[in-house]
């Protein structure tokens, strides 16, 4: 995994623990950093709008939603990356609960981790955040999807993590060093063309797993397909004399370790901050080769 | 405030109308001092008829004019009288643009009994225009409110009927405060809704007049006409208001024209030439959404919509310049072809790139505004809307395969229109096709396939031509047939692109190694030969079927013209395999396209020949002398099969028909050196019976022999009227007159 950007875990603690729906999103157009103030007047606005069709709304008066469009400067891998954008979607409290909080119902964040390559040979008019991230009620990533797919001539696509990709992520967050090593590294397959779905977890102790990788890995800091193959290899055929079923022939479809847990719908959770670029990073890079 | 600019207003009318009184004098006396007229109108009945009927208008309007409060009884019958010349002139010919000041002043005055004045106004149709001067004092008789709520409803109604005949509109505008005034009026709503839709300009979108608006809307609920006008107040301003439409809604406004419609429609057919459309509604532009989809479903074209990126440029311009009537034309509007002329300076694209598929006149514009960015936009919508709802890459997809077709079908439409494939096409088609079985969607890839932009051989190698020949080989005729048909449209736009940039070329910078004159000449050869190939392979397998035949020719037809008349120093002959399956056809249609293709390829070699003379121009690109050859052998072949019946002697092709006495001896076949010539060719045979027929009419025994000498001329004459137009300028160009001579003497 690369080296952490510089930058402060606090500003990006807001990703850990919660449950994300990945999307890829083309590069941007038209879209500027110093109007984000007025986005988020009319984005809420629109959401407002949408919700009581057929009413209008006026724009920048108080609403039951409020939405806040912000930068995430430290949510990204280089300087040549754009900064993140954060959307928040919250509730406001009502008249008799003055002092209590706006309610956050919903979470979106556009960034780009070592992405640089998409924007190399674009316009300036265009802002390149390939990898949007969504928590909240699908509802919502609806309504603030085709707000800036209107606005800003952008096409969002759920990011659909491959089983090949999610053995890479396996192999890789296997490798890593967790200083509480306390929860087991979990592979859910599914039995294919089944009448019923069967799902097989397989559960393995992450020090284990970190043995087994490290007979494998070659050279540290780098990781082969190979490397990867024969990793999962191992543990198929240590599932196979147990319990003599072929995990080969299955379809992986989860990935959980002390680092993350993926899901091959494309929902992801984040659970070590120190790794938080490593894994935005493999996942911009699989945003922006579904966008090429 | 608005009191005193209303009496002001009050007085401006009404000095123009003063004018209008000379104005319909004048209008008089011109036509009484006319001398011509006055001559014309002792010649036809017709004309007198007229001018009597103008007589009683003139002193109908003066009637009305000079009307009292009151009108006493006994001069009922004299009231009824006008009141029925101006309704029947008004309804058979329309009014003159004179008398609108006069009888709107009369009807909205209040002097006359509401049943006049509904008469009056719902007679008010216009010969051609209404002048706005007595629309505006119309609307301050309006404002001192004599009249009737119903004359007054009446009177919204006309004006929105007849707001495209009003002659110009400028001080209308001025009147949008009142018009806004009047809103507060339940009943007129609906309709003053309606006027101020027509009247809305970007500047007269105020933040006083949405919060107006949207308070109607809290008392009111959710009225259509309120929907339409603050969605139209959205289009303008979207960072002041914005409103979502629900989608069932259908008409936003009630419908005004029902009094007027038969007149209105009278008076349209009679100025057909330049008389004004109506300004359409242009709310509902959302496609139908034929199922429920997910929201980030990238197969609905999106409507055209305004941009609004540059929202916070505009506000600063209207603080700036709040009147400022150089702001964007607002794409929703754009109509008609004469509105993009005239609004081309100040169009914008639109929000989504996306709609300009489906709008031929974004389609024009996109043509003139060479914009990286455009293309760009479009590139990135169009590669994830294919990836995303192609049928057979995407699991799910394959109930959607009509929808898919569909856009496959528009993608191509607009890629005809730019003359201009998509790159993002072309990128779909690569990572797709190898996944293709053929079936899906067959003719709507297959069409896409010509617009691929030309690329490197190892390019189309890998990506098009080698997906595509495992197809061609294991597939149907039909789908022989459509693959030769879209690689010669392929070639032909290719070479159409190199036509079109061979004048722009030479100013341009940039030469890309597949721009060159060299990289397009290797790229377009490997095509012809691709197709040469598998053409020849496809016959062998369809057993040369005269179908498959037909669109292999029709290939070959572009190919042996490419010098000519696509500038591009490159000639390739079929191959053997082409070649002899079309000559020894059974069908004269096969025998007859190869002639004009042999015809052709003869007059490219020969141009080809005098430039390399004259000019010695392009010596890398000269031809090599192979291809002459090739062409000879052929042409020998030809010549001994239609016309020296020695194909079995002569033809000198490693490929071709030469065989030995010995051979032919063994085949046992009588009359084996005759069979093969213009009179005993399988595919001639049939016109040469018909010919015996009608020459011999007596004689049942197809005594083929007797077409000779002179009788062999005729024959050719017969020939030629069948329409073998091909065969005849084979003939007259590459078979010399020597011999036609020494046939004749024989």
């Amino acid at each position: 995994l690369p080296p952490q950007h510089n930058a402060d875990p606090q500003k990006t603690a807001f990703l850990l623990r919660k449950q994300w729906t990945l999307y890829s999103v083309t590069p941007l157009y038209g879209f500027s950093n110093a109007d984000l103030k007025h986005y988020a007047r009319l984005l809420s606005a629109f959401t407002a709008a949408e919700k009581q069709k057929g009413l209008a709304v006026e724009v920048g008066v108080e609403l039951d939603i409020k939405v806040t469009v912000s930068n995430v400067p430290d949510l990204k891998g280089s300087d040549r990356d754009q900064d993140a954008i954060l959307v928040q979607l919250s509730l406001r409290s009502s008249a008799s609960q003055k002092n209590s909080e706006d309610k956050l119902v919903w979470l979106g964040c556009f960034c780009c981790v070592f992405g640089d390559h998409l924007s190399e040979n674009l316009p300036e008019d265009f802002t390149c955040l390939p990898l949007f991230l969504a928590n909240g009620a699908e509802g919502y990533t609806s309504i603030v999807g085709s707000w800036f797919q209107k606005t800003f001539d952008c096409c969002f696509r759920r990011l659909a993590i491959s089983p090949l990709n999610l053995s890479w992520m396996a192999a890789m967050w296997t490798g890593c060093q967790v200083d509480k090593t306390t929860s087991a590294m979990e592979l859910v397959f599914s039995a294919p063309c089944l009448p019923y779905p069967l799902d097989i977890s397989y559960a393995i102790h992450p020090e284990d797993a970190k043995a087994l990788w490290d007979t494998v890995q070659k050279t540290p800091g780098e990781i082969t397909q190979e490397e990867v193959d024969i990793f999962m290899d191992c543990l198929y055929s240590h599932f196979h004399r147990h319990f003599k079923i072929h995990l080969s022939a299955t379809r992986l479809m989860k990935v959980s370790t002390a680092i993350a847990s993926a899901h091959c719908d494309g929902i992801i959770k984040f659970l070590q901050s120190k790794y938080l670029a490593g894994v935005l990073m493999l996942l911009t890079e699989l945003a922006i080769s579904q966008i090429q | 405030m608005q009191r005193r600019q209303s009496s002001e207003t009050l007085k401006k009318p009404l000095q123009a109308h003063h004018k209008n009184q000379t104005d319909l004098s004048a209008w008089r006396k011109g036509r009484r001092t006319d001398p011509e007229k006055n001559v014309q109108s002792h010649q036809s009945p017709n004309a007198q008829e007229n001018d009597s009927e103008q007589d009683s208008l003139e002193e109908a309007l003066r009637y009305f004019e000079q009307v009292q409060d009151c009108v006493s009884l006994k001069k009922k019958n004299v009231l009824q009288k006008h009141l029925t010349t101006v309704e029947s002139i008004a309804l058979q010919r329309g009014l003159p643009t004179e008398g609108f000041d006069v009888l709107l002043k009369v009807a909205l005055s209040g002097k006359l009994a509401d049943t006049v004045n509904t008469r009056l106004l719902k007679s008010l149709v216009p010969a051609s225009v209404i002048p706005e001067t007595s629309v505006v004092s119309a609307v301050s008789w309006l404002c001192v409110g004599k009249c009737s709520d119903n004359i007054q409803l009446l009177f919204l109604r006309w004006l929105i009927t007849m707001f495209d005949f009003i002659d110009h509109k400028e001080e209308l505008h001025a009147l949008y405060g009142f018009f806004f005034s009047f809103l507060q009026d339940e009943k007129m709503c609906p309709y003053v809704c309606h006027v101020l839709y027509l009247l809305t300009r970007k500047e007269s979108v105020r933040p006083f007049r949405i919060r107006r608006l949207l308070d109607l809307q809290v008392k009111m609920g959710m009225q259509p006409h309120l929907q339409a006008l603050l969605s139209l107040y959205k289009l303008f301003c979207p960072e002041l208001v914005t409103i979502t439409l629900p989608g069932k809604t259908k008409t936003y406004f009630k419908n005004s024209e029902g009094p007027w419609k038969a007149a209105i429609n009278a008076v349209r057919r009679r100025n057909q030439a330049n008389s004004p459309v109506f300004q359409t509604l242009f709310l509902g532009t959302a496609q139908p959404q034929s199922r429920k989809r997910k929201w980030n479903t990238q197969l609905m074209i999106p409507a055209s919509s305004t941009n609004r990126n540059n929202l916070e440029e505009d506000r600063e311009k209207n603080c700036v310049k709040l009147y400022s009537r150089n702001e964007s034309f607002p794409v929703e509007q754009l109509q008609t072809f004469s509105q993009l002329l005239q609004n081309i300076h100040r169009l914008e694209f639109p929000s989504q790139m996306g709609s300009v598929l489906t709008h031929p006149l974004l389609l024009h514009y996109m043509n003139c505004i060479k914009d990286e960015s455009v293309y760009l936009r479009l590139y990135y919508w169009m590669g994830q809307t294919l990836q995303e709802e192609c049928p057979w890459c995407v699991a799910d997809n394959s109930q959607y395969e009509e929808e898919f077709k569909d856009f496959l079908e528009t993608v191509y439409k607009t890629e005809c229109f730019l003359q201009e494939g998509f790159s993002s096409c072309e990128e779909f088609l690569y990572k797709s096709l190898p996944l293709w079985d053929g079936v899906c969607c067959q003719s709507q890839v297959l069409r896409l396939v010509s617009w691929i932009p030309l690329g490197t051989f190892s390019e189309m190698k890998s990506h098009l031509y080698d997906p595509l020949v495992q197809l061609f080989f294991t597939s149907s005729l039909y789908f022989k047939c459509s693959v030769i048909e879209s690689l010669k449209e392929l070639l032909q736009n290719w070479l159409n692109w190199h036509v079109t940039h061979l004048d722009s070329e030479s100013d341009s910078q940039v030469h890309s190694l597949n721009t060159t004159l060299s990289g397009l000449v290797n790229t377009v050869a490997e095509l012809i030969h691709f197709v040469g190939r598998i053409s020849a392979v496809a016959l062998r397998l369809e057993n040369n079927h005269t179908f498959l035949l037909y669109f292999i020719l029709d290939f070959y037809e572009t190919v042996c013209d490419i010098y000519l008349r696509y500038n591009l120093p490159l000639l390739i002959m079929p191959p053997a395999g082409v070649f002899y399956p079309a000559l020894l056809s059974m069908d004269a249609v096969n025998l007859n396209q190869l002639c004009y293709i042999m015809y052709r390829y003869r007059t490219n070699l020969v141009a080809a020949k005098e430039n390399d003379l004259s000019k010695k121009q392009m010596l890398q690109f000269k031809f090599s002398s192979q291809t002459y050859q090739e062409y000879n052998q052929y042409l020998i072949a030809m010549v001994g099969c239609l016309w020296t019946s020695s194909a079995f002697q002569k033809d000198t092709h490693p490929q071709g028909l030469r065989m030995d006495d010995e051979l032919l001896k063994k085949t046992a076949v009588k009359e084996v050196k005759t069979s093969f010539n213009i009179v005993n060719h399988p595919a001639m045979m049939g016109y040469a019976v018909r010919f015996l027929q009608q020459a011999w009419p007596d004689d049942t025994t197809f005594n083929f022999s007797l077409i000779k000498g002179r009788k062999w001329d005729w024959y050719l004459e017969y020939l030629y009227s069948q329409g073998l137009e091909g065969l005849k300028l084979f003939i007259e160009s590459s078979i010399s007159r020597v011999s036609q001579a020494s046939h004749s003497k024989a």
